[in-house]
């Protein structure tokens, strides 16, 4: 078997591509489908109603989606630079961690800041604990070539583990009844629902504006230049004069891993309140298949949380309604991620069988 | 410090230091096969999943013990051919397919345990292997005979890989693929096999885990224990008799975070030990790789004609 590049790439087969990579992934889960016992048309028209049948459905899906959409950037912006973030999900515990930190210290203190100055101060200080998780990883592979994939994720456990310390110990709720939680954000510091008696906060604007200036660093910026470059071959870029080291080592870490502290600030404003161990279903490594699935752009990164997160919410109506285990949702998710990378590599090559 | 030195005279301890160590040196040796052949094999923590999932599975389904150790051998095959095509056959990124396969395996096996066991709380459990009490060792014969498997797997594969052709070949395939293809070995059939054998011992690894360390299966069971063998592996300096040490060395100071949480006064709060085992995998990384001697072909696809 060999590989010959295509001279003619289509821009319809781009697009093209990952749609008949989802509708493979979904004929083949239909087997799992078949295997719980359930009607496979049935069990698809559930799962589809349920991420996107109703305004109720998009509600959800869309709640579901604001964290993805910026975890998935986190990974867009690393990957792109060929740095393999897989810490967003314990980049995501620092940064909800901060949020509260600045934001949950209530009365009594004698320490009050107005609320302009407050949020904004949560805000960075998320992106802030986000980053600096993400630049000992980076500074290691570049100082020392330890590979970031292993560090990252090593780093995730680290991380969870102390966020249960601290649930337990410093920064546990004494009002939350034993259970292991934050104290809460000052409500003035909570975002605001973006439409009425769902749970859809301003969350989502924050995550589609971040997305377009991803995208606008990426196209129009020098630094966007330096990381595409980066990423392209890393020899070649520093030859030709590119900062690789500042430009991945900094301006990646601190980006990519930003991207992924505001996640969890933006959960804790927008949904929960407060911290918990199980704040994110892995949506750092979610993140990443999203990252993935666009193709590493950023506005395609919208659209592919929108999908992963209507898969995700449809499961729970679906599985609730035909009894095939919710898990049917992470299979999907994890087989489309292969299937849209095989179809998107026939785009670019053809597979000679010799 | 006598708390250490009485845990340390303890047998027990190293019972539970080999025990530990078991999964990691199976696991390791998996990673250090493809990884010698030049692919990084970042599917390990699912195929680990898939094989404490099918091994015990088939062993409820009344299979003999070892029978289920070789499907569970078998379903870290599959998973590994899976990502030989993808990495060797489309050279796709190593690192995203291994996740990918990570997550795939993962779900398929929560899936596959769910729709199995619609309406358990409480998991269904299997007779696990045995000790070897016949042993005139002791410690040892508190272990099951996978455990003396994987020990002795060790000199296997070290065999295999500098004193045979075979492996001669698999090394060739991870320093330099030009110069195996010269030599007529075929670096796509033998990164193939590499990835294959060594997924298998994945999924063995996985089985250990179900099928003698515990006798049933749980959701988050493997918990980072792949990921902790690719690091050995780096500190390990892709040397099986140095993979063996590691998977001690690290077994060992995760059996005595366990006795020190345990001794009742422990100053840290319990999750500092737990952490121990992963800062010390990022030491290890950190430590040792300024003299790590990486394949030279590691990560890096082989298309034939191409340079």
């Amino acid at each position: 078997m060999r590989l010959e590049r295509r001279h003619e790439g289509s821009r319809a087969a781009l697009v093209l591509a990952p749609v008949g990579a989802i509708a493979f992934t979904l004929a083949v889960s239909a087997l799992l489908v078949l295997w719980a016992g359930a009607p496979v048309g049935r069990t698809y028209v559930l799962l589809f109603e349920g991420g996107f049948g109703s305004v109720f459905a998009w509600s959800e899906t869309l709640t579901r989606a604001i964290p993805l959409i910026l975890t998935g950037l986190a990974a867009t912006v690393a990957f792109k630079a060929r740095l393999f973030n897989i810490g967003a999900e314990g980049q995501l515990f620092a940064g909800a961690l901060a949020a509260v930190a600045v934001g949950g210290m209530h009365g009594g203190t004698g320490f009050e800041l107005p609320n302009w100055l407050l949020f904004p101060l949560m805000m960075l200080a998320a992106a802030a604990a986000g980053a600096l998780l993400l630049l000992g990883p980076a500074l290691m592979k570049n100082r020392l070539g330890v590979d970031e994939v292993v560090t990252t994720l090593l780093i995730n456990f680290i991380m969870l583990l102390g966020v249960s310390a601290l649930l337990d110990g410093p920064m546990k709720d004494p009002a939350a009844m034993g259970w292991p939680q934050s104290v809460s954000l000052q409500p003035d510091l909570e975002l605001g629902k973006l439409i009425a008696q769902t749970r859809v906060h301003t969350g989502l604007v924050w995550a589609v504006s971040l997305a377009v200036i991803v995208w606008a660093i990426f196209k129009h910026t020098v630094l966007g230049f330096d990381i595409r470059a980066t990423g392209a071959n890393a020899r070649a870029a520093a030859f030709a004069g590119v900062p690789v080291t500042r430009t991945v080592v900094v301006a990646v870490a601190l980006l990519s891993g930003a991207l992924a502290g505001l996640a969890g600030a933006i959960e804790v404003a927008g949904r929960t309140s407060y911290v918990t161990l199980d704040m994110s279903p892995g949506y750092g490594y979610t993140g990443i298949v999203i990252a993935m699935l666009a193709g590493l752009h950023p506005l395609g990164v919208i659209a592919a949380g929108v999908f992963v997160a209507g898969v995700l919410v449809g499961a729970d109506t679906m599985s609730r309604a035909v009894g095939v285990p919710t898990y049917i949702a992470d299979v999907i998710v994890a087989a489309s991620l292969i299937a849209v990378l095989v179809a998107t590599l026939l785009t670019q090559y053809r597979v000679r069988m010799r | 410090m006598s708390d250490v030195l009485d845990i340390l005279a303890n047998p027990a301890f190293w019972i539970a230091v080999l025990r530990i160590a078991t999964p990691l040196v199976l696991g390791t040796l998996g990673v250090l096969l493809c990884e010698r052949a030049g692919v990084l094999n970042l599917g390990i923590e699912g195929i680990m999943v898939a094989g404490a999932f099918t091994g015990w599975l088939a062993v409820y389904a009344g299979a003999p013990l070892w029978a289920g150790v070789g499907v569970a051998a078998l379903a870290g095959m599959v998973f590994g051919l899976l990502h030989a095509f993808l990495t060797v056959g489309l050279a796709l990124s190593q690192h995203v397919s291994g996740l990918g396969i990570t997550l795939l395996a993962t779900a398929l096996s929560y899936f596959g345990y769910r729709v199995s066991f619609p309406k358990v709380d409480t998991p269904p459990t299997i007779t696990p292997f045995a000790p070897m009490e016949w042993l005139p060792v002791p410690v040892l014969n508190a272990q099951t005979s996978l455990t003396l498997f994987a020990l002795l797997l060790v000199p296997a594969v070290a065999w295999v890989l500098y004193r045979t052709p075979l492996g001669l070949a698999v090394r060739m395939a991870g320093e330099n693929p030009q110069a195996a293809e010269s030599q007529g070995v075929s670096v796509a059939a033998t990164r193939t096999g590499a990835i294959v054998a060594g997924s298998a011992l994945m999924g063995v690894a996985g089985s250990f885990l179900t099928l003698s360390a515990f006798n049933a299966f749980f959701f988050n069971m493997v918990n980072g224990r792949g990921w902790i063998c690719v690091a050995l592996v780096v500190f390990a300096s892709w040397r099986p008799g140095k993979a063996l040490l590691g998977a001690l060395l690290f077994a060992f100071f995760d059996a005595l975070q366990l006795r020190l949480q345990q001794s009742g006064d422990a100053v840290l709060p319990y999750q500092v030990y737990l952490m121990l085992p992963y800062l010390l995998s990022i030491l290890a990384l950190v430590l040792v790789a300024r003299k790590a001697s990486y394949p030279q072909a590691l990560m890096k696809p082989y298309r034939k004609g191409e340079r």
